[in-house]
């Protein structure tokens, strides 16, 4: 059964406030390693509140669930988010985000799919995007009504095997086929090196169903994840325009950077600049 | 040379026929045949290829199950992908392409997609070393060696009709990531009727003192052959047949070589990183001294040509293999 659609303003309230639990989670699990991929976690945690707690369906205490949806994280180094967005959701205890990163701690840096929640191995980019269509065809081969969601990202479109993906999603109709391109702008090297644009006349030109919005606008993310819906044998790709470091006025003002380091010492600054910018937008 | 003889090398380095295991009865399309007759036992069984259908025998599982069929297009690491995904919503993908691109091309997608989550994909791979004309873009000769280096992924290099059929049961049957080298079109049928294969047991096919020869692929029907030669010169040769590369039967090749003077080792693939490195290993790490002849593929790229020609210049004809032995045993 799918949730409100479209969701109303008091769902986008509650999705605001749960993309707000989640930024908290990020920066108190990077402040314990003093480093990581913190900006593109808060980049992206309106779009994984949006899913996590409004359009997938899932069972927290059955992930086996045949017909749940699936997300697919292929930024395996997103996992920050991803590790916020589970705790949030009941699949993983809260108290474990303070093992992130450490030895032995089921919260890698980059994610394994040995994680309760996670399908998929992710980080070595340009896997996502194959791993959800096989899981489409399995699924509608079954007859079941689950969607895949798989979140990639502006500099993976240079893999070339995501274009080998998109090409077979449209081929195979797949309309419960579902693309998070989260364009933030960043790539290893530093700002995007391989101009991708225009990102979504691509995605439009592969055959997909295709939007462009600010992903960091919750009403705009629910909005088009609910138009991304319809069963009318296109799959669906939604262009998030998202601000690395979002939240933080301090990482998202910084030069652009793949991976932040920061003085432990700073981290107390950092997470107070997050909360004043939380309590005047509230 | 003769027009007609001109005429045969120019289809045979076109790649339409590999022209393994003359003089023996065989069977068309022994993959393709046992994995349709296994689709209809079982309906998590789908299949797919990379615009190679037709060329590795899989046609016949397409015509039987169109709807659990899929071709991708030439997009080998999108082929592994997909069957990834299909392994993660509780099928059983039978996925097919030449070993050339399964391994060069998408082993990024085999080593971290598939076998990092030991999921149940199987890759069945055509143009197994020496097996086309149509040279070093087309010729998996390396594929063993670097198959094996992949975690947890069970490696097949089936003989004949008889074994690849009862190899696709088998890898159905087995949990997790295989890959499997395919004989294509009409496969000899070597083995003796009451053969049994099991995946990672070794068999030995003929006993023998003086030499013994290990061998995988359709190399064991040339080491069977030259082994019968070899007794009418008064040369005792046995031959172990060890269909499974990964995991390796170590143990029944130590015992084997423990009983036998010399070790001689057969493989359509070049002679390091393959089969005769796992024996070497196996040797050395049990202490078992005995030399070791190494017949297969040299460490360098293969030219075009007939298969028949590049066969009997690379050492792989039984005819060679004769000699090759033959030879050693009087160096000895």
């Amino acid at each position: 059964m799918l949730r409100n659609s479209p969701p109303d303003e008091a769902d986008i309230g509650a999705l605001r406030r749960r993309a707000t639990r989640l930024r908290r989670h990020m920066l108190t699990m990077a402040r314990g390693q003093g480093q990581g991929y913190i900006g593109q976690g808060l980049g992206i945690a309106d779009v994984l509140a949006a899913l996590y707690f409004h359009e997938l369906r899932y069972d927290p205490h059955n992930l086996a669930w045949a017909d749940r949806d699936r997300f697919l994280l292929s930024t395996g180094h997103y996992s920050i988010a991803l590790w916020a967005a589970l705790a949030e959701a009941g699949i993983i205890p809260v108290e474990e985000l303070a093992t992130y990163g450490a030895d032995n701690s089921r919260l890698e840096m980059s994610t394994l799919d040995t994680t309760p929640g996670v399908e998929m191995i992710g980080g070595s980019l340009g896997h996502g995007l194959g791993q959800g269509i096989g899981q489409a065809l399995g699924l509608r081969l079954d007859g079941s009504e689950a969607r895949v969601f798989v979140e990639l990202s502006d500099g993976e479109m240079q893999e070339g095997s995501t274009w080998e993906a998109a090409m077979s999603a449209s081929h195979f109709r797949l309309d419960g086929l579902v693309a998070l391109i989260d364009c933030n702008g960043i790539q290893a090297d530093g700002p995007v090196v391989l101009d991708m644009e225009p990102v979504a006349d691509k995605w439009r030109a592969f055959g997909w169903e295709t939007s462009e919005i600010d992903g960091n606008d919750m009403a705009a993310v629910a909005d088009a994840l609910a138009d991304a819906r319809a069963r009318n044998g296109k799959p669906k790709a939604i262009v998030l325009r998202t601000l690395p470091g979002k939240g933080v006025p301090r990482i998202e003002t910084s030069e652009k950077s793949h991976f932040f380091r920061v003085d432990v010492a700073q981290w107390d600054g950092i997470i107070a600049e997050f909360e004043n910018s939380v309590g005047a937008s509230q | 040379m003769s027009g007609a003889a001109v005429e045969a090398g120019r289809t045979l380095a076109m790649g339409q026929d590999e022209a393994v295991g003359s003089g023996r009865s065989s069977v068309d399309a022994p993959f393709g045949r046992a994995l349709a007759r296994l689709g209809k036992a079982r309906s998590d069984i789908v299949g797919l290829t990379a615009d190679l259908g037709k060329y590795t025998d899989i046609l016949p599982f397409r015509d039987a199950f169109p709807d659990r069929f899929f071709n991708v297009g030439m997009a080998e690491q999108n082929l592994v992908a997909v069957a990834a995904g299909l392994a993660r919503s509780s099928k059983v993908p039978f996925a097919t392409t030449y070993g050339v691109f399964a391994t060069r091309r998408a082993y990024d997608f085999v080593a971290i997609a598939l076998a990092h989550s030991n999921l149940d994909v199987k890759i069945v791979a055509g143009l197994p070393g020496l097996t086309t004309g149509y040279g070093g873009t087309h010729q998996a000769i390396e594929d063993l060696a670097l198959m094996r280096m992949i975690p947890g992924l069970t490696i097949i290099d089936p003989c004949d009709a008889t074994e690849i059929e009862a190899a696709t049961e088998a890898i159905a049957e087995h949990r997790g990531p295989v890959y499997m080298r395919l004989l294509r079109g009409a496969v000899p049928v070597v083995l003796e009727p009451g053969y049994r294969f099991e995946i990672g047991k070794a068999r030995r096919l003929r006993e023998g003192t003086d030499i013994g020869i290990v061998s995988t692929g359709f190399m064991t029907e040339r080491a069977l052959d030259a082994a019968d030669a070899l007794r009418k010169q008064g040369i005792s040769a046995g031959v172990l047949h060890v269909p499974t590369i990964k995991p390796f039967d170590a143990e029944a090749v130590a015992e084997f070589a423990a009983g036998v003077g010399r070790v001689v080792t057969a493989e359509n693939h070049v002679v390091v990183g393959g089969l005769a490195s796992l024996v070497v290993e196996a040797l050395f790490d049990r202490g078992i001294a005995r030399k070791v002849t190494r017949i297969g593929l040299p460490d360098r790229y293969i030219e075009c040509g007939a298969v028949p020609t590049l066969q009997a210049k690379y050492g792989l004809t039984t005819q060679a293999m004769i000699q090759t032995i033959a030879g050693s045993e009087t160096a000895a």
